[in-house]
């Protein structure tokens, strides 16, 4: 029936042999869904982005058993080929709109190239499409800012001239890494809002990594919460804040406090410890020292359950304490 | 920016200047300049005679003034011993120390920014240690040891190159080759680092997403930022260049600046050699001042400033 | 069952490794040739003076013509060629060092002073190091020993007195770094005097970096006085500086290339030696820079 967009198969990521930062995750994106990645910092979210992307540093590995956009195998393919592919039918966006354009050209440069390397589009054709763009995602005067320099624009300002560079050539998938961390509250709000529509008017796959629940519950059709690695639940946004069956998402959901329901004098939830680091051959449930319902059947490997057809979680102790407490 | 300018500029002058005063005092260092002058054979009135001709008799800041005063017009003095005004020594040998550094210059950066560059992007492979390897050991050759060596052996032994003089453009050849060896280790090393912080940089990450072909992403986005302080430290270069200019022209007895320098030295022709100081204090000055707007040119976040 | 594909990346920098062997190989001949210059001459035969024109130009023994007696030959009026280089090791090494002593003193109190005291003793410190760079090295140091008369004392205080700058520019802009941290602050506030302030606190902090500034200033101190003393205006005969060496073997060099060639190479191991222990300081100290 319907073949995902971006397909992820057990993939890991090691960085220099000695740290396992991604760890047999799998998960996929459909057409035109908003597929939202949270965690920590250094649950291993950038990172998995970065690999699909085939971005890593220079002392990263990456293996998976399947990786597929639209079908297309995207492990076999040589750098060469998946350089075609980056700009053209997958986009990235960054967190540091303030380092992420080239300091030494013009914006306008800067985005004709994507279209004019992929396309082999002329010059002209391709300054009209920027300007364009430029207006859709919100950027006034774009015939006087295409001959700006990225130092001579907000922050704000950038992030939108890097979301229209993505989008130079109608990509199918979106992978935006926390794009909206490094800006203002009120700038936040404005890109989501942007990103949103973008989705619509283009018929975009949006994989939007953050840590910010806020973000998740405002934009997100589905959600994997990363854990040191490891993508522990994953679930359609309703449900996940709904029901959630993981302890860490539990933990993490505790942690928002949300103003009619607290109380004054109750202390903020919050989850004791961090994030450990896992090296590699590491078995059994990562969260385990920091979870209130461990026992030794979480020193094993842990089966990957469901809650519904849609929902799934790596648990075994959550679900039956809950069903014992409402046995008791 | 002509502000910025401006103010170089006077700090050049004064910096200037108090070279000069350096200077000066270095040639009134050895005693009483009349008895050099005037040769060990002479008698006591000869000794007078001179001192009143050469103005020694005055006091050592008006002797100084008068020279700021005339070099200040040009006049830099006359040579005790080659008969002629000191500017036109210098002007007529200028030409040939100025070549020698622009086109040891020039090969200097054809060759440290591939080499540079080269190292970067296949940064710990054996080449990037190879090429770390060659710098190390320029920087430890003394340049007139490899002047020598290259005269043995492609001027005697190949027979390639002539050794010595200014006959023609073959002459300058293993002069500029040595000179641009003096500066080729610090320019690769500069280039290397700088790439390879570009290529780790955010910007590039962005490049590579964007898909872009692995030249353009080398090239066009990478050095691009990267020989920013590359071609500023090189005109810095060139004046260091220029100011060791005396060894090379020595030893391939060319006649520069940095030669007659030299041979003013040995003589004790002290005009010249105050001139030859000041002019090349001047020059290094000039090239800073050049490499700072130089810099503002080409890096875009300076310009509005 | 899962076939892995994985992705060639540049393969991960063994610098660290490289680094270490660079040090070790720089420390080796560092050790050797000062060895070599401290007790070289008791164990060579031959005195680095003694003339005999009979002997002249004998080439290194493994080539023809060549005498096991002098192993590397004679030079031009006979005097033995290795116990002369050897003897070269030591006026190298003797003016390496005691020139960065001068110019390390003079640098770190001018960049210490600029840097800590910061507005107009800053502004004076900064124009002194312009123009000291601005000044032709070279040039002025061959002026100095024209006008003065070679010496070995001579050209080590001029060359004290010329190399001072990359010291007053490290120091001064790593003592500007340490100046703001808390630790300063909470000995001044300890009542801390100045001096004091200067010498116990700052001084051990920077002294790290001003050690891989000393082997670079060193190395050049050695390139320089080579040069000066080839250009007859640095160490006088018959004492055998290298330089010096190349400069009287020059007129014999189509003939007996090896007269040039062997102090070249000593010089060139000397200071790749040198730079290698420098640049394994700077490696440890994790201060990359150039």
């Amino acid at each position: 029936m319907n073949v995902p967009l971006l397909d992820v198969e057990n993939l890991s990521v090691t960085f220099g042999g000695q740290t396992a930062a991604v760890r047999n995750i799998s998960f996929s994106v459909n057409r035109e869904e908003t597929h939202c990645l949270v965690g920590e910092s250094g649950c291993g979210k950038s990172a998995t982005a970065l690999a699909i992307m085939n971005l890593l540093a220079s002392n990263g590995r990456r293996s998976a058993r399947r990786l597929t956009l639209d079908g297309q195998d995207l492990l076999g393919m040589n750098e060469r080929a998946i350089a075609r592919i980056r700009g053209d039918r997958m986009a990235m966006i960054f967190q540091e709109p303030m380092t992420s354009l080239n300091p030494a050209y013009t914006i306008g440069s800067q985005m004709i190239e994507v279209l004019r390397r992929h396309k082999g589009a002329s010059r002209r054709a391709a300054v009209d499409r920027a300007i364009e763009l430029m207006g859709r995602v919100g950027i006034t005067a774009p015939e006087m800012r295409i001959a700006q320099f990225p130092h001579q624009l907000s922050g704000g300002l950038r992030q939108r001239v890097m979301i229209a560079m993505a989008l130079m050539c109608e990509p199918q998938l979106l992978i935006a890494d926390e794009p909206t961390t490094a800006l203002d509250v009120t700038v936040q709000a404005q890109i989501l809002r942007l990103l949103a529509k973008l989705k619509k008017d283009f018929g975009l796959a949006i994989l939007l990594i953050t840590h910010d629940l806020g973000i998740v519950a405002r934009v997100a059709d589905r959600v994997s919460v990363m854990y040191a690695g490891e993508l522990v639940e994953s679930a359609p946004t309703q449900e996940l804040f709904d029901s959630p069956q993981h302890p860490y998402t539990r933990g993490l959901l505790s942690c928002v406090p949300v103003p009619q329901k607290l109380r004054r004098g109750e202390p903020l939830g919050n989850i004791p410890g961090t994030v450990p680091q896992i090296a590699p051959g590491y078995a059994g449930c990562a969260f385990r020292s920091r979870c209130t319902f461990a026992n030794e059947s979480c020193a094993a490997d842990i089966p990957r359950r469901l809650a519904t057809p849609r929902h799934d979680f790596l648990c075994t102790r959550l679900p039956e304490v809950m069903m014992g407490a409402s046995v008791a | 920016m002509i502000r910025f300018i401006l103010r170089r500029l006077a700090l050049g002058l004064l910096v200037a200047l108090t070279v000069v005063v350096l200077s000066f005092l270095l040639t009134r260092l050895s005693g009483d300049l009349a008895i050099s002058i005037a040769g060990p054979s002479a008698t006591q009135s000869d000794i007078e005679i001179v001192r009143k001709a050469y103005g020694l008799d005055r006091p050592l800041y008006v002797q100084f003034a008068n020279w700021v005063g005339r070099a200040a017009v040009g006049d830099l003095g006359d040579s005790f011993f080659f008969k002629d005004k000191v500017s036109n020594l210098i002007a007529r040998r200028m030409p040939i120390t100025m070549t020698l550094g622009i086109v040891g210059l020039i090969l200097a950066l054809l060759i440290s920014i591939p080499l540079g560059v080269l190292a970067a992007v296949r940064e710990g492979t054996w080449l990037d240690r190879v090429v770390t390897l060659i710098t190390m050991i320029g920087q430890a050759v003394p340049s007139f040891w490899l002047g020598l060596t290259m005269m043995i052996v492609f001027g005697l032994q190949l027979g390639w190159l002539p050794i010595s003089g200014t006959g023609s453009w073959q002459h300058f050849v293993m002069p500029s080759i040595v000179l641009a060896f003096t500066a080729v280790p610090a320019l690769t090393r500069l280039t290397r680092s700088g790439m390879i912080e570009a290529m780790a940089s955010d910007y590039v990450r962005t490049a590579r997403a964007k898909g872009l072909e692995r030249a353009s992403i080398i090239y066009k986005h990478a050095l691009r930022n990267a020989a920013i302080p590359v071609v500023s430290v090189a005109a810095v270069q060139l004046g260091f260049m220029l100011g060791g200019s005396v060894v090379i022209e020595t030893v391939f007895a060319l006649h520069g600046v940095g030669f007659l320098a030299w041979e003013s030295i040995g003589k004790n022709d002290f005009p010249v050699v105050q001139a030859v100081v000041l002019v090349l204090a001047s020059i290094y000055i000039t090239l800073t001042i050049a490499a700072d707007i130089l810099n503002a040119v080409l890096d875009p976040r300076l310009r509005s400033a | 069952m899962s076939d892995t594909a994985t992705t060639a990346t540049l393969p991960a920098v063994s610098g660290s490794r490289v680094g270490n062997i660079g040090f070790a190989i720089g420390v080796a001949i560092c050790c050797l040739i000062a060895l070599a210059a401290l007790i070289g001459n008791a164990l060579i035969p031959h005195d680095p003076f003694t003339q005999n024109l009979n002997n002249r130009l004998i080439p290194p023994f493994w080539m023809e013509g060549g005498n096991p007696d002098h192993i590397l030959g004679t030079d031009q009026i006979g005097r033995d060629y290795l116990a002369r280089l050897v003897y070269g090791a030591r006026i190298s090494l003797l003016i390496g060092t005691l020139t960065v002593v001068t110019s390390g003193l003079i640098g770190t109190t001018l960049g210490v002073l600029g840097g800590f005291f910061g507005g107009k003793v800053d502004d004076v410190v900064l124009f002194t190091i312009t123009c000291r760079l601005s000044i032709p090295v070279v040039l002025v140091a061959l002026a100095v020993v024209g006008l003065l008369g070679s010496s070995l004392t001579l050209v080590v205080a001029t060359l004290g007195l010329l190399l001072w700058d990359r010291f007053a520019v490290v120091a001064r802009s790593t003592t500007m770094q340490i100046r703001n941290l808390d630790y300063i602050s909470a000995a001044l506030c300890a009542g801390i005097s100045t001096p004091q302030l200067l010498l116990k606190e700052i001084i051990p902090n920077i002294a790290p970096h001003l050690a891989v500034v000393a082997t670079l200033e060193i190395a050049l101190a050695i390139l320089l006085e080579a040069a000066l003393s080839f250009l007859g205006l640095g160490v006088p005969p018959p004492l055998p500086s290298w330089g010096l060496m190349i400069a009287e073997g020059k007129d014999y060099m189509f003939f007996s290339p090896w007269v040039i060639f062997i102090p070249g190479v000593a010089l060139v191991a000397l200071v790749l030696g040198i730079n290698l222990v420098g640049d394994g300081l700077r490696d440890v100290l994790g201060t990359r820079r150039r």
